[in-house]
């Protein structure tokens, strides 16, 4: 990206760079008509102007040529994909040795399971700054099989992570429709319209209840917020890699949530209590006194297990809408969850 | 010895990056000190005394707490090294927005709290600009959405500088930010050195202690309002 782009009308400059007014406006400055270049309206730019705002012309004219710079890079690299993760074991909290080596690869849905404080954010922390022999544990992450270069770990430019938890929450005071066109915007989507409707539409699906587009980000209901997370994760985020943080109880259809993610050829890393989400992953890893205990692929017996419990839980959800809508919980409960049978 | 200066806005979580850095970059850099400036009162060195790091604090009381950053640093060069430091990092508040307390040569930090919102970046002025890595916190509490987001308006800001988010309580990302701080040049004096950007003009009568409202006590270095208004819409 060379000089050469301040001398060019904005007229023009916009129609091959769309993203080339976002610097000017950030700092309060709009170009007179089409045909002013960007070094002509720096140049407007009166000293003392410049003085009060802490600016200078220099400064803004290799702010704005890096600033293009690395837009295109950004729209380049939004397609990043990865081939696979690999998770090479370290120790546990003793110093045994996990001897593992774990490939995952893009559509796979990992659960990490284990006991609260047993090590299992840890290794969701490892993933995410792609450990390198270098963490408490002295495990070693690599990308496509190789060590992540120095760039790829630290610069938030390039981030191969996305992350979701429950403790997330969204604070800016926004609409939803407003919120995800500024994300849009800011991972320089094209046609940003089309994008908030569809992220919108697909957090729906994923909600027990609609919202709207105009309603307030911090009206959202916990799930609703979860449910517009993981959409704007899934369709959004450039990021191949997702982990998510304990977020079974919020009113999210899960199951949906992670075909979406699937679908979005995403790897997806889960740490989780819940029973159905634990056996909705390909494999899962158990997790004990800081270390990998186990890991063991959902098959045969466990995937028509889940179905039961599939079963279970809708009926869980029949019994927590009765109870919403005002109706009374007194027949044959036993009976209607097909308990009765053996408990008699 | 490496010489690193820490500005960003009140509680945005210097203190805490700073700590959980330190503890990594203790690992193989030997011994950090720590200077404290702050205005009216700082608590701060208690946790840094209990992180098992040296400390002193610089209390600018009624003076502009970055012009006494500026007057100060060179002392505090030369006590870190008659303490034999390794490393020494300063942390300052920003409170004008306008300050840049960033030396040419010296590794500048600035940190910034993602609860702040998102259109604090472009509030805040030299501090971000001019400064050579961009420190995100908090980062851990809002959506994955708003981070990026968050993390793009910083860009926007100061595309030269490096953007980290470092969450100041788990400690995650402070390992990477100790790598940056162990790239750090030494310094053994700042004599001669400059600034990256001229901190705000303060010459008048107020400056000086005086506290009556008026025409006739607006001297010197006085700047009027205008005013231009902004009509509501419709």
């Amino acid at each position: 990206m060379g000089k050469h782009l301040l001398k060019v009308p904005f007229g023009r400059l916009l129609q091959e760079h769309p993203y080339a007014g976002d610097y000017f406006r950030s700092i309060g400055l709009s170009w007179k008509d089409s045909l002013q270049t960007p070094e002509q309206l720096i140049e407007s730019v009166e000293e003392e102007t410049m003085e009060d705002a802490g600016l200078s012309h220099e400064q803004m004219r290799t702010h704005f040529l890096e600033f293009m710079a690395q837009a295109a890079e950004l729209m380049k690299n939004s397609k990043r994909r990865l081939s696979s993760l690999t998770i090479i074991g370290g120790t546990d909290k003793n110093g045994r040795e996990e001897n593992v080596e774990i490939e995952l690869c893009p559509g796979d849905i990992m659960c990490i399971v284990g006991p609260t404080g047993s090590g299992k954010s840890r290794l969701l922390a490892d993933i995410e700054c792609f450990a390198q022999k270098d963490t408490p544990t002295g495990r070693t992450i690599l990308i496509d099989g190789n060590k992540p270069t120095q760039n790829e770990r630290f610069r938030f430019e390039n981030k191969l992570v996305a992350q979701l938890s429950q403790n997330m929450n969204f604070v800016v005071d926004l609409n939803v429709e407003s919120f995800v066109a500024m994300h849009a915007s800011s991972r320089m989507v094209v046609d940003i319209d089309s994008t908030v409707q569809s992220v919108i539409e697909c957090a729906n699906e994923l909600a027990g209840e609609k919202f709207e587009r105009k309603t307030a980000l911090t009206q959202l209901s916990g799930g609703q917020s979860r449910a517009l997370m993981i959409a704007d994760t899934a369709l959004l985020s450039s990021s191949p890699i997702v982990l998510i943080d304990e977020i079974e109880n919020a009113g999210v259809d899960r199951k949906k949530a992670l075909e979406l993610l699937v679908r979005k050829e995403k790897i997806v890393l889960m740490s989780t209590h819940d029973p159905i989400l634990a056996l909705m992953g390909n494999r899962r890893i158990a997790i004990s006194n800081g270390g990998i205990a186990a890991l063991i692929d959902t098959e045969g017996k466990e995937k028509e297990n889940l179905a039961v419990l599939e079963e279970f839980d809708a009926k869980i959800l029949e019994i927590r809408n009765m109870l919403r809508s005002g109706k009374k919980i007194d027949f044959e409960l036993g009976e209607f969850l097909g308990l009765a049978e053996k408990t008699v | 010895m490496k010489l690193i200066t820490v500005a960003g806005p009140p509680s945005a979580g210097k203190t805490s990056v700073i700590i959980k850095t330190a503890e990594y970059l203790s690992k193989y850099k030997g011994k950090i000190g720590i200077v404290k400036f702050d205005c009216l009162s700082a608590l701060d060195h208690r946790l840094y005394t209990e992180a098992g790091l040296t400390v002193v604090t610089g209390l600018s009381g009624n003076l502009c707490p970055d012009h006494y950053f500026v007057s100060n640093i060179d002392d505090c060069v030369q006590w870190g090294r008659e303490k034999g430091f390794d490393v020494l990092i300063s942390e300052s508040a920003g409170l004008c927005n306008r300050c840049a307390p960033h030396i040419k040569g010296v590794t500048a930090v600035c940190v910034v709290d993602c609860l702040s919102g998102v259109d604090t970046p472009q509030k805040i002025g030299p501090m971000l600009r001019y400064a050579d890595i961009a420190v995100i916190t908090k980062g851990d509490i809002v959506s994955q959405a708003e981070r990026e987001v968050f993390a793009f308006r910083v860009r926007q800001a100061n595309p030269k500088a490096a953007v980290m988010f470092v969450n100041g309580i788990t400690g995650q990302g402070a390992y990477d930010l100790s790598f940056s701080f162990d790239e750090a040049s030494e310094v053994s004096s700042l004599e001669g050195a400059r600034l990256r950007f001229s901190i705000p003009a303060a010459i008048c009568p107020y400056c000086v202690g005086e506290t009556d409202i008026g025409v006739d006590h607006q001297k010197g270095n006085v700047k009027k309002m205008t005013f231009k208004e902004a009509v509501p819409n419709g």
